[in-house]
């Protein structure tokens, strides 16, 4: 059970609703900044890429009016610069061209942020072009556009400006930077509802385990609460109604059994009366059978052997019936072992046909009665049902908690399906044999007498053959007694 | 021989007990009720019955009232109670009403018998006769009586037999199983409750406080011993 319920800990309900409400948290806040990173980077980059085309454009044009072409390195120069100083801003150079010149605004620039690709662009299309590129990690924006007069035809005159776009690469980096700095408080939180849903999902469900365990322990009158209109409310109410039909049916059933008995307990009550007349004029009967003619003292002393036998059979049924009733008391006396089993096999008869092994001094407090009805049932069952030599051997146990009398016997042994039922009321183990000397409670009751003591009677095959019955009893030492 | 008195409600019990007993020998008499019992047991007719045999499921009255109401007179006459139940509590309650002995019903004839003839048995007299006094106590064997610094105690059959048993030797320790034997006439299994009700009785009528008796004493584990007493 307490492994059971470690392992429920690792794959149980609360972990696997905090990795679902994690895993949803994680996923739903990745794809949200992954989209709104991309549209707002999307966004600012095209806002500046938008305000540098104007600008160079204005600027370009601005420049392009005081150019002649066709123009030396100083013109060239002065229209970088030009055009440079228009459009300000960190880290920005101009570069511009003229067939086979070129000059910058910034003779450090590197001039490499002007792809070949982007040249061959402005050439080819003979429009304005950009192109984005990376330096050391760093984002700039090229553009480029040639310069045309009057009319598309081309002047030669290409110019170029590549432009820092750190700040706004630096802006939308923010934006990840605060996402990630909000994801695991984000996540924190989920873990807590998620413990929190888990908590009022789990505490009608641990509920319902302990009360299914109560049950399970007998205790049907348990019940659980119900608590709001969800799911787990029907279910306790479920579990409450089928609590309550179980409990009605199992006490209609003690209800019934208890009447039966009792029935039993009333007409095995009611046989005792008249039982006690006829058995007394039995005694009669008996007397004078031989004076009688022989068919009537035959019927006599039928009459008086069956009603001796309904007798026993009463008295067995109020004797099973003290049992079922718990009326049946312990008697306990200080009891030499030996001589108890020795008184009982001689007021039987039956001294010489068991081999005993009575170890002296065995003392214990048992109810004499009990363990002679026991001793005897045993015994007689050997005799009747097995075969010679029958065997009782009395043991105790070395930690002194138990007593042992074995009695086995080496007839043909018990089969499985007799085994399982020798001590059922009434079974009788030869069905051939419909009537036999006694009652068919023997058993029942040796079992009952034992277990009134606290302890069992076992029936077993030898292995050598044969059935043994082995009656176990608690070895109450001999104390104090009261006075 | 006998005289016994069967005081049992149902008539065919009654007439078969009283027909099994006359033809052995005994006198009977018969009741039907506990009240009519009493009637005659105080009456002319009452001073010959030896015996009662007592069933305690009666009408009116029940078996354990009779009981405890005839020895409330001082009534030493023995009673073998008749037990319908067998029930461990009805035998209990039995005893402690003052009966001697008890039989389970169906009882046959012969258990009966034997029962009623121990149960008068231990109503004759002793023949060795011999006056004791142990600290106060004198027990007289020869007439059978009793008496404590003087009183007169009248004890019923039974619980004179078995102080007559227990201090015949002082300070011997007899078994429950013994004194069935030797008292109640018992086979080895009587039942050691008729000894521990008799010597409670008998407590409560000799020892001067009951609970720590000084002339019948309990030997744990084993039994009682009469004395020694100082």
């Amino acid at each position: 059970m307490r492994y059971r319920t470690r392992l429920r800990g690792l794959g149980g309900l609360r972990v696997r609703l905090v990795l679902a409400f994690v895993l949803v948290a994680l996923v739903s806040a990745v794809t949200a900044t992954a989209l709104a990173y991309r549209e707002s980077r999307t966004a600012v980059l095209q806002r500046k890429q938008d305000a540098v085309r104007t600008d160079f454009k204005n600027r370009v044009e601005q420049a392009a009016a005081d150019f002649d072409v066709p123009a030396d390195e100083v013109a060239l120069t002065r229209l970088a610069g030009g055009v440079a100083d228009g459009l300000g801003g960190e880290d920005t150079f101009v570069v511009a061209t003229y067939r086979s010149r070129t000059a910058t605004s910034d003779a450090s620039a590197d001039r490499s942020r002007i792809t070949p690709e982007l040249r061959a662009a402005v050439r080819t299309r003979n429009r304005m072009s950009f192109q984005r590129v990376e330096r050391h990690g760093r984002p700039y924006l090229a553009i480029g556009t040639p310069v045309t007069f009057d009319g598309a035809a081309p002047s030669g005159l290409d110019v170029y400006a590549v432009t820092s776009m750190r700040a706004e690469s630096e802006d939308t980096a923010g934006l990840l930077d605060a996402v990630r700095d909000g994801i695991v408080p984000v996540v924190l939180l989920a873990a807590v509802l998620a413990l929190l849903a888990a908590g009022t999902v789990l505490r009608p469900v641990r509920e319902l385990g302990r009360a299914t365990r109560r049950h399970a322990a007998g205790d049907l009158g348990t019940r659980v609460r119900v608590r709001g209109r969800d799911e787990l409310a029907a279910l306790a109410r479920d579990f409450n109604e089928t609590a309550a039909a179980l409990e009605a049916s199992v006490a209609e059933l003690r209800e019934q059994d208890a009447r039966a008995k009792r029935f039993v307990a009333d007409v095995s009550h009611e046989l005792r009366t008249p039982l006690t007349a006829m058995t007394m004029v039995a005694t009669v009967l008996d007397e004078d059978a031989d004076a009688l003619p022989p068919d009537t003292a035959h019927a006599a002393r039928t009459v008086s052997a069956e009603t001796a036998r309904l007798a026993r059979l009463v008295d067995d049924l109020m004797e099973m019936s003290r049992f079922d009733s718990g009326a049946a008391r312990l008697h306990l006396t200080a009891t030499d072992l030996a001589e108890a089993v020795r008184t009982t096999l001689s007021l039987r008869a039956l001294t010489g046909h068991v081999r005993t092994e009575l170890p002296a001094g065995v003392r214990a407090m048992v109810d004499r009665r009990r363990v002679d009805v026991i001793v005897a049932n045993l015994v007689g069952n050997a005799l009747r049902h097995g075969a010679a030599p029958v065997t009782l051997a009395l043991t105790t146990d070395p930690a002194g908690d138990w007593l042992t009398i074995e009695v086995a016997d080496r007839g043909p042994g018990l089969p499985p399906e007799i085994l399982a039922h020798v001590f059922d009321r009434f079974y009788k183990a030869d069905t051939a044999r419909t009537r036999s000397e006694g009652s068919g409670l023997g058993t029942a009751i040796a079992l009952e007498n034992a277990r009134l003591h606290g302890g069992t009677i076992e029936a077993a095959d030898r292995p050598g053959g044969g059935a043994v019955f082995t009656l176990r009893l608690p070895w109450r030492q001999v104390r104090e007694e009261s006075r | 021989m006998a005289h016994v008195l069967l005081i049992e409600d149902d008539v065919s019990v009654r007439d078969g007990m009283e027909l099994v007993l006359r033809r052995h020998g005994y006198d009977v008499d018969t009741a039907a009720t506990g009240e009519h019992a009493l009637a005659l047991l105080e009456g002319p007719a009452g001073a010959g019955v030896e015996l009662a045999v007592l069933d305690l499921m009666l009408p009116g009255i029940d078996g354990f009232e009779v009981c405890r109401r005839l020895r409330a007179t001082g009534s030493t006459l023995p009673v073998i109670m008749l037990t319908a139940r067998g029930d461990d509590s009805d035998i209990v309650r039995g005893l402690e009403a003052g009966a001697d002995d008890y039989v389970v019903k169906p009882v046959t004839a012969p258990v009966l018998e034997a029962r009623i003839r121990a149960a008068l048995r231990r109503a004759e007299p002793v023949r060795s006769a011999r006056g004791e006094d142990h600290a106060g106590l004198v027990i007289d064997r020869a007439g059978l009586t009793v008496g404590k610094r003087g009183v007169p105690i009248a004890l019923p059959p039974t619980e004179l037999r078995l102080l007559l048993e227990l201090s015949a030797s002082p300070a011997h320790v007899f078994s429950r199983e013994q004194l069935l034997q030797s008292v109640w006439e018992h086979g080895f299994l009587g039942d050691s409750r008729l000894v521990d009700a008799a010597v409670g009785r008998l407590r409560a009528k000799i020892e001067d406080v009951p609970a720590r008796p000084r002339y019948i004493q309990t030997v744990r584990g084993f039994g009682y011993r009469f004395g020694p007493v100082r």
